[in-house]
């Protein structure tokens, strides 16, 4: 096991596991729960067992971040703490365990947009490393990479989920309103990320395209990543059902709209 | 972010340490009383205290769900808040903050748990330098007798039962009472703890206190002058 700085507590270096860690990144709004939601469908029918997570999912702190966002009390350093408890719990209780099981673990998100948020709020970056330093090295991390922070903007709004507090950056008051400040703070968030790609060697996928073809190339790399032959004809991507059929013409919505739309809970 | 020994305030910080059952409480209520007496701005705040961390801290300690680090990280969150609403804005103010345990006890408790010893002290980097830190040292002996003889059911972290040394909670109690001493005694010169002997006489304790603190009181201002 590889761990970027300190490993975790009582966890032998030397142990190895047969999973698979494979690491979704990217900045809101670009589709990463969509693509997670497909690769894990068709990793299990291909027969590899899948869990997968993401931030504030934990049993331990998941609702205790909740809460705390909920009101508008929670400090920059308070706040990056809280997240790191939420990942090492599921670190070590969902993560590590299914990686021992021979699962391929998606996450989505990892310790790369921790640390980014965390240096958009001037935390010192030695300090967030070496918190996160118990993180497993992935087998993999792709970052569906957007152009602009803009175009950001028009997916979010496309998926009808509008902006949020947090989402927007919102306590570091960068702009007059949810919009701008959204514009702002991904902005930055994008160069952070550029920043990153080299530090930690991201796989970038260009997620300005359509779903489909990105899912297609995630399929390719992920299979790379399992050690497994080139997926076959019939794997073709067909991410929706039939979008019509003889009574109801096609809709003239993209298939990103609908998709982002399906993968809401 | 600014680490530790790096902050520059016009109030004082003042922290007692020592393991459970050392009498720490005790003084700094003491305490507490004679500098409101004197008529300081005094604040105090407390170990776990954070209203924001307070209900996910007691779910985990009553459904067993902490590890080592996950332990680690949750206190730190709590002292996190701490630090950014209790603590730093009376010291910007130029008030004495009296604090009963503090960084010093997440680097025994968890060194003890097995944390690594120079990450613990990196999460917490970003806490304020204390004007003094006392450490209350009482023989391990003592201050098992006192806690035990207090509570006839020691809880399941308190006791380290997490760790797995013993399956007998008072034994677990006793192991984990003596490695977390152990990580107390080679912090006071590693941090510079005032150490106090917390076999003496409370009154004893009490004295030796003001007389240390006295010194850093010179230039404090006060809300009412005597």
């Amino acid at each position: 096991m590889q761990f970027y700085g300190t490993p975790l507590p009582g966890v032998e270096k030397q142990e190895d596991y047969p999973g698979k860690l494979i690491v979704i990144e990217g900045t809101d709004g670009v589709g990463r729960s969509t693509h997670i939601a497909l690769l894990r469908t068709w990793l299990e029918s291909r027969g590899h067992a899948v869990l997968d997570t993401g931030m504030t999912r934990s049993i331990l702190a998941g609702r205790g971040i909740k809460e705390a966002k909920t009101g508008h009390t929670l400090g920059r350093l308070t706040m990056q703490l809280f997240y790191a408890t939420d990942f090492i719990d599921r670190l070590e209780n969902e993560m590590l365990p299914a990686l021992r099981a021979g699962f391929v673990v998606l996450t989505d998100r990892y310790i790369y947009s921790a640390i980014a948020r965390a240096e958009l709020r001037n935390i010192e970056s030695h300090w967030i490393r070496s918190i996160y330093g118990m993180a497993l090295v992935p087998d993999a991390i792709f970052y569906l990479r957007i152009g602009t922070a803009q175009q950001l903007g028009e997916r979010l709004l496309s998926s009808g989920r509008g902006f949020d507090y947090w989402e927007s950056g919102m306590d570091l008051h960068l702009g007059q309103d949810f919009y701008d400040s959204f514009i702002e703070y991904q902005k930055r968030m994008l160069k952070v990320f550029d920043r990153m790609t080299n530090e930690y060697g991201f796989h970038v996928l260009n997620a300005s395209r359509s779903v489909r073809s990105v899912a297609a190339d995630l399929r390719k790399a992920v299979i790379k990543v399992l050690d497994e032959p080139a997926p076959s004809a019939e794997d073709k991507v067909s991410v929706m059902p039939p979008l019509r059929d003889k009574t109801t013409p096609a809709k003239p919505t993209s298939n990103l709209v609908d998709l982002n739309k399906k993968a809401l809970p | 972010m600014i680490s530790y020994g790096q902050h520059q305030f016009p109030g004082k910080l003042f922290v007692v340490e020592g393991t459970d059952g050392s009498g720490k409480s005790t003084q700094l209520a003491l305490l507490y009383q004679w500098l409101k007496a004197e008529g300081y701005p005094v604040f105090f705040s407390e170990w776990n205290s954070s209203s924001l961390v307070k209900d996910t801290t007691k779910r985990a300690k009553k459904r067993h769900l902490f590890t080592p680090a996950t332990f680690s990280l949750l206190h730190a969150t709590d002292f996190a808040d701490r630090t950014e609403r209790d603590i730093i804005p009376p010291l910007k103010a130029g008030a004495i903050v009296l604090a009963d345990r503090y960084i010093y006890t997440a680097f025994a408790r968890d060194v003890a748990r097995g944390c690594e010893r120079s990450w613990v002290r990196d999460v917490y980097s970003f806490a304020v330098k204390p004007t003094m830190a006392f450490f209350f040292r009482a023989p391990l002996n003592i201050a098992i007798d006192r806690i035990v003889s207090g509570r006839p059911n020691l809880k399941y972290y308190e006791a380290g039962m997490d760790v797995g040394w013993a399956d007998d909670p008072e034994e677990s109690f006793t192991i984990f009472q003596g490695k977390i001493l152990e990580e107390y005694d080679r912090m006071v010169s590693e941090f510079g703890l005032t150490v106090i002997d917390a076999s003496r006489s409370i009154e004893r304790q009490q004295r030796e206190m003001r007389m240390l603190i006295g010194p850093h009181l010179n230039k404090q201002k006060r809300v009412r002058s005597n």
